[in-house]
């Protein structure tokens, strides 16, 4: 993990334009999987497209556009990018 | 480490012969890489669609001929990685494990480079010659991706082939390609991935513990990485096979490292970093994209649902300013003329045999077949939304209101084809990847009025409500669909315990669609329909019409009748008696057949004469009860035979059929008793 201090948060929390990395994911196997095959892995950058508070949130990870739904960005641990 | 039981080290390599007759050739690739297009691109109309032996998974294959040789092509189902979480993820694999195709083709999404490998990074990996190819040229150009296919090639070891699928002229490079690799012996040493290094180690204990207990034809480097990645089908072959002890030790080394999936996986995106950071050049960041700004409307809570309401309002207006119209000359030009002409042939037969033949299965098989313009529109407008993308905006903004009934919102437009016709609704739950969803949406599915019963609703109640009529057609139809939101939430907690799918999905990137692709579908789907009509529910309207004969050829003493008879009593909770009962029954065939059926009952009274009729017999409480019990009977004939083919399985049919015999009657017992007391 980067060296950043900034806490480490549910990827639900994160504003609409924010980046992060995700830290860690708490879901089961077979989810986990599905999301590491969307491309969501440790250490990857995360840009959250839209995150209206409720609802499912839209993210694009490695280029490509995923929605979420709010309890499964609930359970995905993700850590602030220091902004240059 | 022992080193002496494995040399891990060395490249894998694989081998394949020139191919003598015609080759097996498989197209794997992710969901929205184009994999359709590229298929219908190399067969044209050579192909056959029907379902993985035992599976609801649609399987498509085809042939096409080059320089003198025919290829069959199998299109494997869309998925995003082989480990076995579905069973796309299962056919992919066991297919190119088991059948050993001559060549993999791998479709990749040039403007989507780096997610679309993570596909290849696992199929590198079997011993299957591959090809890679990279679609969708066009849309990476525009999007200012620029990519070096000799670069990746090199890098890769095995071919890369540019191409736009959408552009015929780009096929002959691929053909030339594909002949290449199967009309000589190829020997490919790719350059494979590697799990990340902090987890090399255990991959290795593994692969000793492993030895030689690996059965054929699976690579051992394979099943290993798979029990690390906590590969269900796998760890149960494998516990099978080998000695308890090893098991043991296996299962205690899976144990503490439980986090391989992810050392796993990272190591392929590694891979696929190398791969690319030398061959790919991407825009400079900051670019908003056509599909950033297209969503800012399409998905944002509101707008997106306003966009949506205006969407499904135009895919009505279609329906009933084109497809109604279309019904109705279709019947009246083509089937009744068909059955007059078929009925002046048959003069001097035998009467029952003119009865069967032109009131059976024309009257039966027709009507069903009169719903091919609606059925047409609605699988065109369900295929261009699909491939311009705009299907997963639509599953996201109704996410919310969808999970409610347990389900999510990739079931609303599935079940918003209802309106049109149940039959596609059933068969466009195929976009659902969740099995328990997907059986759940196709169990409401037939509770969405369609526009047969529509018919029967706007036929009847004219005649009892006068200008009341059109608040009694939205309230019926309010209450069914309240019915379903209620059935949704309980057959979710019953059946399901309430599990909760989860909601993961790709949001594609908007492109322009590709009319072949959505042609093909609307004629697949099609010729589906009326090979059923021919079979299915050819049988059933030949059984009904038999009951409506026999014994004496009046369906007032007929089986139908004596049926009816017998289930009156359940019949007069509900205020009717038998000939509504009877109405009832036929409806089977085609729902707006009740109306027919009454036709005969009351001495073929035809148009308006009809609903006067039986206004002036029966009380607007028994017309309400009978209303209501037709919304919500048993799915027509049609959509029967698609919920048997889409579940695979006549239980649930069946669960299906009794789940809707049970919620009618109670409904309609409970309105008819409501309205009584009310003095209707």
């Amino acid at each position: 993990m980067d060296s950043t201090n900034s806490p480490i948060k549910p990827l639900s929390e994160i504003k609409t334009g924010d980046q992060v990395t995700l830290f860690s994911i708490k879901v089961g196997r077979e989810l986990t999987s599905r999301l590491t095959s969307l491309g969501l892995t440790p250490g990857t950058v995360i840009e959250v497209l839209q995150n209206f508070g409720r609802g499912p949130l839209i993210v694009n990870v490695r280029g490509t556009h995923v929605a979420l739904g709010r309890r499964e960005a609930a359970r995905l641990l993700v850590q602030g990018v220091e902004l240059q | 480490m022992n080193a002496g039981c494995h040399d891990t080290g060395s490249p894998q390599t694989k081998k394949h012969l020139a191919v003598k007759g015609s080759p097996l050739i498989a197209l794997a690739g992710q969901p929205n890489v184009g994999k359709s297009t590229v298929f219908n691109l190399l067969t044209g109309l050579n192909q056959h669609v029907g379902n993985w032996p035992g599976k609801t998974v649609e399987r498509k294959e085809g042939k096409f001929k080059y320089a003198g040789r025919e290829y069959r092509l199998v299109d494997l189902p869309g998925t995003y990685s082989l480990t076995a979480n579905s069973p796309e993820e299962l056919i992919t694999r066991d297919f190119i494990l088991t059948e050993a195709p001559d060549l993999v083709v791998a479709l990749v999404n040039a403007a989507n480079l780096e997610r679309s490998l993570y596909l290849v990074a696992e199929l590198i990996t079997l011993p299957a010659p591959l090809v890679v190819v990279l679609n969708m040229m066009d849309v990476a150009g525009q999007a200012g991706i620029t990519i070096e296919a000799n670069v990746l090639e090199a890098a890769l070891g095995v071919p890369v082939i540019p191409l736009t699928a959408t552009h015929a002229e780009s096929t002959p490079h691929l053909l030339e390609s594909i002949k290449k690799m199967v009309t000589s012996d190829v020997v490919q040493t790719p350059r494979v991935p590697e799990i990340r290094a902090d987890h090399q180690e255990i991959l290795d204990k593994m692969l000793c513990l492993l030895g030689e207990f690996v059965p054929s034809p699976y690579p051992e480097n394979w099943v290993a990485l798979k029990l690390l990645e906590g590969d269900r089908e796998i760890t149960q072959k494998m516990q099978a096979v080998l000695p308890p002890d090893r098991w043991g030790q296996i299962h205690a080394l899976l144990k503490d490292h439980d986090d391989a999936m992810l050392a796993i996986a990272s190591g392929r995106y590694e891979w696929i970093g190398r791969l690319t950071r030398a061959a790919v050049i991407h825009p400079k960041i900051g670019q908003i994209s056509l599909t950033d700004r297209l969503d800012r409307w399409a998905a944002h809570p509101v707008f997106g649902l306003v966009l949506l309401g205006f969407i499904l309002g135009l895919v009505f207006w279609l329906t009933f300013s084109l497809g109604s119209p279309a019904q109705q000359w279709f019947n009246t030009q083509i089937i009744t003329p068909f059955g007059m002409m078929v009925n002046s042939w048959l003069a001097g037969s035998a009467g029952w045999l003119r009865s069967l033949i032109v009131d059976g299965i024309i009257g039966g098989v027709g009507s069903v077949l009169t719903f091919l313009p609606i059925l047409i529109i609605f699988f065109a407008t369900f295929g261009f939304l699909e491939d311009v993308g705009y299907m997963a905006r639509a599953a996201y903004v109704m996410d919310n209101f969808m999970h409610w009934m347990g389900l999510h919102g990739k079931s609303f437009l599935p079940l918003f084809l209802g309106f049109g016709c149940n039959v596609p609704a059933v068969i466009g739950t195929r976009v659902i990847d969740s099995r328990k969803s997907r059986l759940l949406t196709i169990l409401l599915a037939p509770f969405v009025p369609c526009t047969a019963r529509m018919a029967v609703l706007a036929f009847l109640a004219p005649a009892f409500f006068g200008s009341q009529a059109i608040w009694v057609i939205w309230g019926l139809v309010f209450f069914s669909l309240f019915i379903l939101v209620v059935l949704g939430v309980v057959l979710n907690r019953v059946l399901f315990k309430g599990e909760r799918s989860a909601f993961i999905m790709e949001m594609p990137l908007y492109h322009i669609p590709n009319l072949r692709t959505i042609g093909m579908l609307i004629w697949q789907r099609s010729l589906s329909f009326v090979k059923k009509a021919g079979t299915i529910i050819l049988l059933i309207s030949v059984v009904v019409w038999a009951l409506s004969v026999l014994p004496d050829g009046n369906i007032e003493h007929s089986a139908l009748a004596r049926i009816g008879q017998l289930v009156e009593p359940v019949g007069r909770w509900m205020g009717m008696d038998w000939k509504l009962t009877v109405a009832l029954l036929t409806s089977f065939v085609a729902k707006e057949n009740a109306i027919a059926t009454l036709g005969i009952l009351f001495g073929g009274v035809q148009d308006n004469g009809l609903s006067q009729t039986l206004a002036t017999i029966y009380s607007p409480a028994t017309a309400l009860g009978f209303l209501t019990v037709s919304l919500l009977f048993i799915p027509c004939a049609a959509t029967m035979s698609v919920i048997r083919q889409e579940t695979g399985s006549w239980k649930w049919t069946f669960v299906n059929i009794g789940i809707m015999l049970v919620v009618s009657i109670a409904a309609g017992t409970a309105v008819y008793q409501i309205a009584s007391a009310l003095g209707l």
